[in-house]
């Protein structure tokens, strides 16, 4: 494709897209940059844009005021493992919806789609109530449980579109092999899919990893508590300390932001073609 | 509901077997059945069943202190919430919530798309750096914003008052009239990502031929804008918009974080009053809330697609 847009237009969408950059990226800058300060400097006016020392003060802080390495322990472990259970089991869902055709298709779509339409908060009361005939009450298996539940509609709607990219004759020259289907599908399609799959899986760690309001509610104790969970008990309380609060947003931000640039060109392929086909 | 867009793809992987797909099958049925039952018995029971419960209470007297006495009080938990004095206000908020971020988010990442459409040198590095607020909770990003806002140290304020627009610092969350103003500023900075994202998409989506077709003819770039790209991915925008308005709308995080609804519940939204409810252990007036956003979602989503979809199909 040949580029025939004048100079001006040029310039005009360079600076524009610069522009908006620099306002993408500054608070990422500025908490990154208060979690650096020295205790002193943070509340200290003028404010400064640069630091006139860096520090690992409100790291350190961080991690002896509270438990927060439990913390992203938890969420690290409860996070992988509602991802992970979650895709498998979302893998099987979104085939069925790519290469079958039924009759209530349509509804089972609907189904999943509602879910994430209805306004969450009146599932906890009723949740709390169940988990505590469970057992599960203050449980990182019961949190588990919910967020595999809480994932599973849009990724199987997000693989289902990946699953539509792949050829259906790959599987069906694999069961003519002699493999079931599930067989074809484990041992030829998921190697194809890998892209897109790691993609679901990311999506899904994320939304597990920032997930606040369920896990206020199921977990009590300290050593269960997720990261956001502590993050909500820091700003809850009634003077917040900027310094170590930084350094926990930071700590929090990264792992996330790692994970989604190094697969964001997937995630969108995978949300954009959900969202669209509805 | 039939929005596709590049076509159905799916259909295609049947197409290739039309006489299989016509009798009934007992192994097919039962392919389906196998291969869809472990993600419906887990959402049935941790998604279905809360909700269905919790749904029911709306009709009964449900406090978290009181569970033993539960009584059904058919339309009371709505009659409370219309009569509460907040009730208005937050109605309000949340119209004004979801207009004052959707419209500037629309609109901005509209044009950071139109800039990402043609391709450059490091237009994909470009990408994966400005598109990270996805990876980021609102909840975290109220927490930011937060920071920022703040009134002694927060570094707007700081910027403000260097560059002259405002001669003392402003207590951007603690005033009654700003600060709605500033929650919707942190959420039309989170929000503009997606749209950015979505709008790409579907731009890429529109065939290079017809925009060249149109420039061949004469047409200049605004007008091939107005009159054949947007009108090509109309339906993704109609459809776009639309969720968005339902999620905005179902998003209390950045102002939980931000200001709790306060001060005074002038930033109290629907879904932040919910939250307060809940906080309360108050289940049925949580509940008949969620009803009432739940019905206000569904009659504007009808009128949202009547209106938009009937001067020719989407």
């Amino acid at each position: 494709m040949i580029n025939r847009d004048p100079l001006s237009l040029k310039i005009f969408r360079a600076v524009g897209l610069s522009v908006w950059l620099i306002i993408t990226l500054f608070p990422l800058y500025w908490v990154l940059l208060t979690s650096f300060k020295p205790a002193n400097q943070i509340a200290e006016y003028p404010v400064r844009y640069w630091p006139r020392e860096f520090s690992f003060e409100n790291y350190i802080r961080l991690f002896s005021t509270s438990n927060f390495g439990q913390y992203i322990w938890n969420s690290l472990l409860v996070s992988a493992t509602a991802a992970s259970v979650a895709t498998v089991i979302a893998l099987l869902s979104g085939y069925v919806l790519s290469r079958f055709e039924f009759r209530s298709k349509g509804a089972v779509m609907v189904a999943f789609l509602v879910t994430q339409m209805v306004p969450a908060f009146i599932a906890l009361g009723p949740l709390y109530q169940m988990f505590v005939k469970l057992g599960l009450v203050d449980s990182r298996f019961g949190l588990v449980l919910v967020y595999i539940a809480m994932t599973i509609p849009f990724s199987a709607i997000m693989l289902r579109g990946f699953f539509d990219n792949v050829p259906d004759s790959l599987e069906e020259a694999a069961m003519v092999d002699g493999l079931t289907r599930f067989g074809a599908l484990w041992r030829v399609l998921v190697p194809v899919m890998r892209p897109g799959i790691i993609a679901t899986f990311i999506f899904n760690f994320v939304n597990c990893w920032n997930e606040l309001f369920l896990s206020v509610t199921l977990i009590q104790s300290t050593g269960n508590r997720t990261i956001p969970t502590a993050l909500n008990s820091f700003i809850s309380s009634f003077n917040i300390e900027w310094g170590p609060m930084s350094a926990a947003a930071v700590l929090t931000i990264l792992p996330t932001m790692v994970l989604f640039a190094f697969a964001s060109r997937w995630i969108v392929a995978g949300l954009t073609q959900g969202a669209t086909k509805g | 509901m039939p929005l596709a867009t590049e076509g159905d793809r799916g259909a295609g992987a049947d197409r290739a077997r039309p006489t299989r797909r016509r009798r009934f099958n007992t192994r097919r049925a039962l392919t389906i059945l196998a291969f869809l039952s472990p993600a419906f018995i887990v959402v049935a029971i941790f998604t279905y069943y809360p909700l269905l419960v919790g749904g029911q209470m709306a009709f009964h007297q449900w406090s978290l202190w009181d569970l033993n006495n539960t009584p059904f009080i058919g339309l009371d938990n709505f009659r409370t919430l219309i009569a509460d004095p907040a009730f208005g206000r937050t109605m309000l908020n949340s119209l004004i919530w979801v207009v004052g971020s959707l419209v500037p988010q629309f609109v901005i990442g509209f044009l950071i798309a139109l800039g990402l459409r043609r391709s450059f040198r490091m237009r994909g590095l470009y990408q994966a750096i400005a598109f990270y607020p996805w990876a980021i909770s609102g909840f975290l990003i109220g927490i930011l914003f937060r920071w920022m806002f703040n009134s002694e140290f927060g570094v707007i304020n700081d910027m403000l008052m260097r560059s002259g627009i405002t001669d003392g610092p402003i207590p951007w969350l603690a005033n009654p009239r700003l600060a709605l103003v500033a929650v919707i500023i942190a959420n039309i900075w989170y929000g503009v990502t997606f749209f950015a994202i979505m709008i790409l998409a579907a731009l890429q989506s529109v065939p290079e031929e017809l925009t060249e077709a149109a420039a061949l003819d004469g047409a200049g770039r605004v007008r091939t804008l107005f009159q054949i790209v947007i009108p090509t991915i109309r339906s993704t925008l109609i459809l776009t918009v639309l969720l968005r308005v339902i999620w905005i709308f179902n998003f209390p995080d950045i102002i939980y974080a931000m200001t709790g609804g306060g001060p005074g519940n002038q930033t109290q939204i629907a879904t932040t009053w919910m939250i307060q409810f809940t906080q309360q252990g108050n289940y049925g007036l949580a509940s008949a809330l969620g009803f009432i956003v739940m019905g206000v979602l569904i009659v504007f989503t009808g009128a949202y697609l009547s209106i938009l979809t009937r001067k020719g199909s989407l």
